[in-house]
């Protein structure tokens, strides 16, 4: 078999069920360092492994805040500050006709914010990384549902980590290599 | 009982494998490189019209004095209103939980972007001097000038630009899990590495998936304003002027209506020849094609009680401008162009009340024909009837299009046919974790 150390080790499951309760199991039993794969969002897995609640919302309305307070400051530095001109007698923060550019800009940087957040919260680009040492793990992207319990958690022992793996009735269980 | 969403017996390896070997391992149809080449020489076209266009100027169009709009701003309304299907499948079907969405979203997102590619190229040749096209963003220039933000021209920028930007994003966002299954699913190198590098080392992880969830939501979120500004702003354009037949408070909402009617019939005349040529229809099924003709039909109606409006109120306005209007369109140099406009937009689309109609997928196709031509019509109706006879008869005009006119408009739909058949090429056209998504919920279970 592979040598250590290890990253940790994983078990192959045919359907979403299997490996939300696979997952529920092992934080059960107590174990915290582990992630679980699936080819789609797989509904109450989050909860499963007791992930906290993702912190896309308050990056996304900082990037909206900012969006509409500089788009809004943008038009009255250059309306009022920089370049004012009497325009058909308007006021030179003539708020209204700043709305449709300050609420573009508002869902300009939000969505920036939201793509550039997730990316960058999901440790993306990441060329490397161990689970795919795990010929199978291709499936990951296809068909199948992995659990992988992390060496780096107090629990984890090789051995005893296999065993209660097996005790899930998984399809397979791999080491993962570093 | 409503028709599945999903042939029978899909499960998630059969639906990965066949989206997935479309671009990997199943031969080219001859229909696609025939297409290609046609849409290549259209390219071709637009680049003879644009560089004689650089070269010789705007007066190689059919634009003048009181009619400087013409085609160009027609051919801009006219794609950047296709590209709202895009989005409004996307994003407000997805926040609806439209499930039939999924199959079908990935495609019209890329139409989308291709469609607003094709638009944003238009008021850019349309100006004078298009090498200043920057000129329209803010930036501190050695000029110390910048652009007047009280004007819907510069709202229009702005609208346009974020709704290309957003729209890419969107789009980007949900292909990275399927780039990821490509990159497993590929054989060579060589497209593993590009398909990987693309994928940026997605792996499917329970917190990849808590974020993305959450972000993609909230995209569609945020994207569903966005359409309906862009078209309300493009309106702006319009109505924020004084002519008759543009100063009107109907724009906003009617522009955005067409939009969305005149994208069905993209999506429908694009998704119809594609489902053939690959042999989709257990992914892209009757039902698909049953509920985007409902759509259509009801923005149909809305686009033509829309006309109805805009007409009585005119009428009743009892200004005399607004009258002479009225019948200028109807009874004057451009009458039997309205009149198709209204066969090809109103009439056409009542054949959708049948059912049998909206499950006859050619049929359908020729519908979607009339209404993509109606729509245009429309708003060339817009610019052109309006602008060329305004308050002062001596100032009044006709335009014609020029051959040049036309080269440009057809080398544009050759672009974005040829950037379709390109993306069809090489990206999965069907979302295909979310078509696992439909596997897993036809089997009841998570």
């Amino acid at each position: 078999m592979s040598k250590l150390p290890l990253y940790g080790v994983m078990a192959e499951f045919a359907a979403p069920e299997r490996l939300v309760a696979a997952a529920a199991a092992a934080r059960a039993r107590g174990y915290r360092a582990m992630d679980a794969y699936a080819p789609f969002p797989v509904e109450g897995l989050g909860e499963a492994l007791g992930l906290p609640p993702s912190r896309m919302p308050s990056i996304i309305l900082l990037g909206g805040v900012a969006g509409a307070l500089g788009g809004y400051g943008l038009q009255y530095w250059a309306m009022v500050a920089s370049y004012p001109i009497n325009t058909g007698g308007r006021p030179l923060n003539s708020w209204p006709a700043f709305v449709p550019v300050t609420f573009e800009l508002t869902i300009l940087c939000a969505a920036l914010f939201a793509v550039f957040g997730m990316i960058l919260l999901n440790g993306l680009p990441m060329p490397y990384h161990p689970v795919f040492n795990v010929p199978r793990f291709s499936l990951a992207s296809r068909s199948r549902f992995f659990l992988c319990l992390e060496a780096r958690d107090p629990l984890f022992q090789v051995e005893e980590s296999r065993r209660f793996l097996g005790e899930l009735a998984p399809e397979g269980i791999y080491d993962v290599e570093a | 009982m409503q028709a599945p969403l999903l042939g029978p017996g899909l499960t998630y390896e059969a639906v990965t494998d066949k989206i997935v070997s479309i671009v990997l391992t199943r031969r080219t149809p001859a229909a696609w490189f025939a297409a290609a080449a046609l849409s290549a020489g259209l390219v071709l076209v637009l680049l003879v019209a644009v560089t004689t266009l650089f070269a010789r100027g705007v007066g190689i169009w059919g634009i003048n004095m009181p009619v400087a709009w013409g085609f160009a701003i027609t051919n801009f309304v006219w794609w950047v209103g296709i590209g709202h299907a895009g989005t409004l499948i996307s994003a407000i079907l997805l926040l609806l939980h439209q499930k039939w969405r999924n199959s079908i979203n990935r495609f019209a997102e890329a139409m989308t972007l291709f469609a607003v590619a094709c638009a944003g190229l238009f008021p850019i040749l349309h100006l004078g001097r298009p090498w200043v096209f920057y000129w329209l963003f803010p930036y501190p220039d050695t000029m110390r000038l910048w652009p007047q933000f009280r004007s819907p021209l510069v709202w229009d920028v702005f609208a346009v630009s974020t709704y290309a930007t957003v729209s890419f994003l969107f789009w980007f966002v949900g292909l990275l899990p399927d780039l990821a299954a490509m990159r497993d699913q590929a054989r060579s190198p060589l497209v593993k590495t590009l398909y990987g590098a693309l994928g940026m080392g997605w792996r499917g992880s329970a917190r990849h998936w808590r974020n993305y969830e959450s972000a993609y939501l909230i995209l569609a979120g945020l994207a569903t304003p966005l359409v309906i500004s862009v078209h309300s702003v493009v309106s702006l354009d319009f109505s924020a002027t004084q002519l008759t037949g543009w100063h009107s408070t109907i724009f906003p909402p009617f522009f955005v209506a067409g939009a969305i009617f005149s994208g069905f019939a993209m999506v429908l005349t694009l998704t119809i020849p594609l489902r053939a040529l690959y042999g989709l229809e257990d992914y892209i099924t009757a039902r698909h094609l049953e509920n985007m003709a409902k759509i259509m039909l009801a923005m149909g109606l809305f686009v033509g009680y829309s006309y109805l409006v805009e007409a009585f109120t005119g009428w009743y306005s009892g200004d005399v401008f607004e009258i002479a209007l009225l019948r200028n369109r109807s009874f004057g140099p451009y009458a039997s162009l309205y009149w198709l406009s209204v066969l090809c937009n109103v009439g056409a689309p009542q054949v959708l009340w049948v059912e049998r109609a909206r499950r006859s997928p050619w049929l359908l196709f020729a519908i979607s024909i009339a209404v993509n031509v109606g729509m245009w019509l429309e708003r060339y109706l817009i610019i052109v009837a309006s602008l060329s006879r305004d308050f002062l008869p001596s100032s009044w005009g006709i335009f014609r299009g020029t051959r040049w006119d036309y080269a440009t408009l057809f080398g544009s739909m050759g672009l974005f046919l040829f950037l379709l058949l390109l993306f069809v090429r090489v990206l999965p056209m069907i979302s295909i974790f979310e078509t696992r998504q439909l596997v897993a919920d036809a089997e009841g279970g998570s």
